[in-house]
């Protein structure tokens, strides 16, 4: 298992995400996981072997680079991008749940599905999609504040001192390669701020369509109320009581209709 | 995600390229992406290890490789090709939204049609002239702007064999030698060939399509006149 069979579990993920959610992945594994493999790693790969302190005392070097760096920054990246991928499966094992369901009741009941379409963002998914981007989010700042308290804010020195036994007194260490690894840091940092500001982004964008269609329902409905609850009566009175009687016409030229006419015959042979 | 998986997203929009478009996806990926992991990476590899001062005072070493190298070519070309790339992919998402539209639309349609959506090649015309248009000016901008860098970052694209160095901790003025000028200096003119020969690729493809895009607008103006 590595970078790319992960990628293979999350490519499915696409189907059923939003286009924000499409454009997040994709960023995702360009700009952090490619750089992260193609270019991150190969800096931090002398880390130890480069870092050099003033002294000949076996032992110091080992014990001031564990002091300044607890947990190296590729693991933490490594740790960051995993976590932060994971939450998608979950939509996708609630999809496959909901197909399983589907399939048992199709089985159950002739062929007639239990869900339209398994994969539409309805009721319970939505509620597992806004869950995962919310734990996407917040995996992401922890990662970020996580870093930012190990590393006393981003920062990387040329030169720290360091006074542990069994270093004989203060001595100065240099780290490898710092600039190089401060412009992967902030590239990193950057990227990992762009992708939560797009999952909050995204989530405002779901409870904002999902708002919408509520207040249109709730529009819909109250105007079927509106229907059912009043008398539909004519906007104009009917013909006749516009019409004015012309008191020199005869009794046959009234009606204007061929069926009033003949009626009003009929009546008055009847008479 | 690596090179090949980035290969594979890229051959992928190779059906909505120009021929000029397919060229140039060539020449990245087998001129500067192919040398780049296959010999360039080999030769910058002991950069530091093999960088060597006159001097046994401990940290100078590291000091003065940094300030010499604040960012290693090979990471620079890495982001480089990273960079360039990535306007292509969104010409890739324009064309699955369109797809991800036209779908909708035959909803009802037979199972052919849909395959055939899939397969189909759009014609660069309308939006997607436009976004094709966007991601070769992309290109080129991340192109330039990456061998500025380069140059302004190093002086130029020639390696020194000998750099002097007085910072702190070092004692004195000291003389470091680097590991492989020679052949560093060959593969950054090689490299810096490669980018301007997709540049220039860039270009001629942008002629292309401008030239296309108003002779298409001419073309049913002569109708009209007629």
């Amino acid at each position: 298992m590595n970078w790319s069979g992960l990628e293979n579990l999350l490519s499915g993920v696409n189907k059923y995400s939003t286009a924000f959610g499409r454009i997040w992945l994709s960023m995702v594994f360009v700009f952090r996981v490619m750089v992260f493999v193609v270019a991150a790693q190969r800096v931090w790969g002398d880390e130890s072997k480069d870092f050099v302190c003033n002294t000949k005392q076996p032992g110091c070097n080992n014990v001031c680079y564990d002091h300044i760096f607890p947990i190296s920054h590729i693991r933490l990246w490594a740790l960051q991008l995993i976590f932060v991928t994971c939450p998608s499966l979950m939509v996708m094992a609630h999809v496959k749940y909901r197909e399983g369901k589907d399939r048992k009741y199709m089985a159950g009941h002739q062929g007639s599905h239990l869900y339209a379409n398994p994969g539409k963002k309805r009721g319970g998914l939505w509620w597992t999609y806004l869950v995962s981007l919310v734990f996407k989010a917040g995996f992401d700042t922890s990662f970020l504040y996580i870093l930012y308290r190990i590393y006393h804010g981003y920062d990387l020195p040329k030169l720290s001192k360091c006074s542990l036994a069994p270093c004989p007194n203060t001595v100065d260490c240099f780290i490898s390669r710092p600039t190089e690894k401060k412009i992967f840091m902030l590239f990193m940092v950057v990227s990992s701020a762009i992708c939560i500001l797009m999952c909050i982004l995204e989530m405002i964008y779901l409870i904002g369509k999902r708002i919408l269609k509520m207040i249109n329902i709730r529009n819909e409905n109250q105007r079927v109320v509106f229907a059912d609850q009043h008398e539909l009566t004519a906007i104009t009175p009917p013909r006749s009581q516009y019409r004015r009687a012309d008191p020199t016409l005869a009794e046959s030229q009234l009606s204007l209709s061929k069926r009033e006419k003949t009626e009003g015959r009929q009546k008055t042979t009847l008479l | 995600m690596s090179w090949p998986a980035l290969y594979a997203q890229l051959v992928g929009t190779n059906r909505h390229s120009t021929s000029l478009g397919k060229v140039w996806l060539s020449v990245l990926f087998i001129f500067r992406v192919m040398v780049l992991v296959v010999a360039a990476e080999s030769v910058w590899g002991d950069e530091q290890s093999d960088f060597t001062c006159n001097t046994l005072q401990p940290g100078c070493e590291n000091v003065c490789y940094d300030q010499f190298f604040p960012v290693s070519h090979i990471r620079l070309w890495s982001l480089q090709l990273v960079f360039v790339s990535t306007p292509t992919l969104l010409v890739s998402m324009y064309v699955a939204y369109r797809n991800h539209c036209d779908k909708r639309r035959i909803l009802q349609g037979q199972e052919e049609e849909l395959e055939s959506l899939k397969k189909r090649r759009l014609p660069i015309a309308g939006a997607l002239w436009w976004t094709y248009l966007c991601s070769l000016v992309f290109k080129m901008m991340f192109e330039g702007g990456f061998m500025y860098a380069l140059y302004v970052v190093y002086d130029g694209f020639q390696m020194p064999r000998l750099v002097q160095c007085d910072q702190w901790p070092c004692p004195n003025l000291v003389d470091c030698f680097v590991s492989r000028p020679t052949e560093k200096t060959i593969f950054t003119i090689f490299m810096a060939t490669a980018s301007s020969i997709c540049m220039v690729l860039n270009l001629a493809e942008l002629a292309y399509l401008v030239e296309e895009g108003t002779g298409r607008e001419e073309k049913p103006a002569a109708g009209r006149e007629r």
